[in-house]
């Protein structure tokens, strides 16, 4: 196992701490960090993805909207939520609770752990390009705070849905990529083995996405998950006391140039 | 080669649509259909690069596709090339050819057209441009269209042929996503049309993004419509999929795209469905 308090560290033991199996749960991470949090189901128009949870709780005594990717815990959980890759119910269920917010003036807080959209055959029927492609379009008009933090794997197009925003984070041992290392390199190189390698050159970990100007920042990150929650919690109350100062023109603007700029 | 000589006066500023474009294809050839498997004789796939037996559309070049579809042409951003953000091995040889290919610096071709009296901003992605991939200068290019249009009030028409997003630029070809759906928001608040034309292959972050984001959302018959790719989903189902799961005809039939529409019937739909839109709608003018 990667020791996940090691300060220097190759892409590649990054990727393994993301991926590890000790990460939080989806109600772990919210119940840790934000109080009475009430659960929300549905996507109204299909069903509800367990891969998505979300809801509504308290942050520093104000009414906010909690979204997360959920791996889920047991194996029955994790086939369930298909390992955490949200089908695009999932997405719509994301996108129906932050219209929500906008309406009430909740600020938004989505965590993400997820290796990607789930790549499936009902997925595909079900418009998971269209599920996405929404999210994109309606959130970056959405008129209150929409604060992300990728706390393991952020896959692809599946984390962007929900990293659209006006910022986000990355916990220490986390990454966020284009395709994963083994897709990388069995294109790159024929050859899936050769992940680590592909892992340094794809510039996944939050220090070379910080660099790029993707991310806002980068949260500290130890075994206890009591103080990662802590850790969490202190930037993102920061984040919503910053935010809400904004008027909503002021917020649209911002958010327009923090991705008109890549 | 005829070919790259005919390119070269495309490559000017101002393009007037090319009527030659069927003399381009190299004559003498037996190919098979890609979706229905009969052979046909290169000749008789015509102007079009169709399928006589399946209707489906060729992978084209953009320059090609241009010269028939429309009546006036001006290119916006031709020399915009990419930096090479991550230094990327072999990528510079890569997008060398590419451009031999294509005749264009990265892979869409971005301009301002005119079908009969209908003016609107135009985008052609090129297939043949490292399977049409979106890195930071199609993303820009898209952008700056949707903005230029916003600016002078025009309609856009995007033709969508990608992989998804270029994995030699790494994450900022999968900012490009998030950075153009913000333009199409703006350009849509503004109560103006937007029609994407799928063509084969539409998917990845394509698909995830700018191509599902029309006001009306065309396809051509038989294209490759889709998310994930079909071994990533066999792979994670662990089955077989039927073939047809992403052909247009299904996507059509679950809901997500409006009409399909044959190639040598687009440049007339277009004019009519542009026309549709800039008339006014209860207002008698």
């Amino acid at each position: 196992m990667v020791n996940i308090l090691d300060r220097k560290k190759t892409a590649a033991q990054i990727v393994a701490g993301a991926r590890n199996q000790e990460k939080m749960s989806a109600y772990e991470l919210i119940n840790g960090i934000f109080e009475d949090f009430f659960e929300l189901h549905g996507d109204r128009l299909s069903g509800d993805d367990a891969a998505i949870v979300g809801g509504i709780a308290t942050l520093a005594g104000k009414p906010v909207t909690v979204i997360s990717t959920n791996k889920g815990e047991s194996a029955q959980e994790r086939m369930l939520t298909h390992f955490g890759c949200p089908q695009p119910s999932g997405y719509r269920k994301a996108l129906r609770l932050i219209k929500q917010a906008e309406k009430f003036g909740r600020t938004v807080f989505i965590f993400v752990n997820t290796a990607g959209a789930y790549p499936g055959k009902s997925a595909e029927e079900n418009g998971q390009g269209e599920a996405l492609a929404r999210n994109l379009l309606e959130i970056s008009d959405v008129k209150v705070p929409i604060v992300s933090v990728i706390y393991g794997e952020g896959g692809s197009g599946g984390a962007l849905a929900l990293a659209c925003g006006d910022s986000v984070w990355m916990v220490e041992n986390s990454m966020y990529s284009v395709l994963s290392p083994e897709g990388f390199a069995a294109i790159l190189w024929k050859d899936s083995k050769r992940a680590d390698e592909a892992a340094e050159v794809m510039q996944l970990t939050p220090e070379k996405l910080l660099a790029q100007k993707v991310i806002e920042g980068i949260i500290p990150e130890s075994h206890s998950h009591k103080r990662v929650c802590r850790a969490i919690k202190k930037t993102i109350e920061q984040e919503m006391k910053e935010l809400v100062k904004l008027s909503s023109d002021e917020l649209l603007m911002r958010r327009y140039k923090r991705f008109r700029k890549f | 080669m005829q070919l790259f000589n005919e390119l070269k006066t495309l490559g000017q500023k101002h393009i007037k649509a090319d009527k030659k474009a069927n003399e381009r294809v190299p004559s003498g050839l037996w190919i098979a259909c890609p979706k229905c498997h009969q052979s046909l004789y290169h000749k008789d796939l015509g102007i079009f690069q169709v399928c006589p037996n399946c209707e489906y559309g060729f992978r084209i070049t953009a320059r090609e596709r241009v010269a028939w579809l429309v009546d006036d042409f001006e290119e916006l951003d031709a020399d915009m090339k990419t930096t090479d953000p991550l230094n990327f091995p072999d990528y510079d040889k890569k997008l060398e050819k590419s451009r031999k290919n294509t005749g264009l610096n990265d892979s869409i071709l971005t301009g301002i057209a005119k079908i009969q009296a209908e003016e609107f901003a135009l985008g052609i992605m090129d297939p043949n441009f490292i399977m049409g991939s979106m890195g930071t200068v199609t993303g820009e290019k898209i952008t700056r269209l949707f903005e230029y249009a916003l600016e002078k009030r025009l309609p856009v028409v995007l033709f969508t042929a990608s992989g998804g997003a270029r994995m030699q630029e790494g994450i900022l070809s999968l900012m490009q996503m998030a950075k153009i759906s913000a333009a199409v928001k703006q350009h849509s608040k503004a109560g103006l049309f937007y029609i994407t034309v799928l063509t084969d292959p539409t998917t990845g972050g394509v698909t995830a993004s700018f191509a599902m984001q029309g006001d009306i959302i065309l396809s051509e018959p038989r294209a490759l419509i889709g998310f994930a790719g079909k071994r990533v989903i066999e792979q994670t189902i662990h089955q077989k999929v039927p073939n047809n799961l992403q052909d247009a005809e299904t996507v059509l039939e679950r809901g997500f795209i409006d009409a399909i529409v044959q190639r040598k019937d687009l440049k007339q739909k277009l004019e009519w469905l542009l026309g549709s839109h800039t008339k006014g709608g209860l207002v008698d003018g």
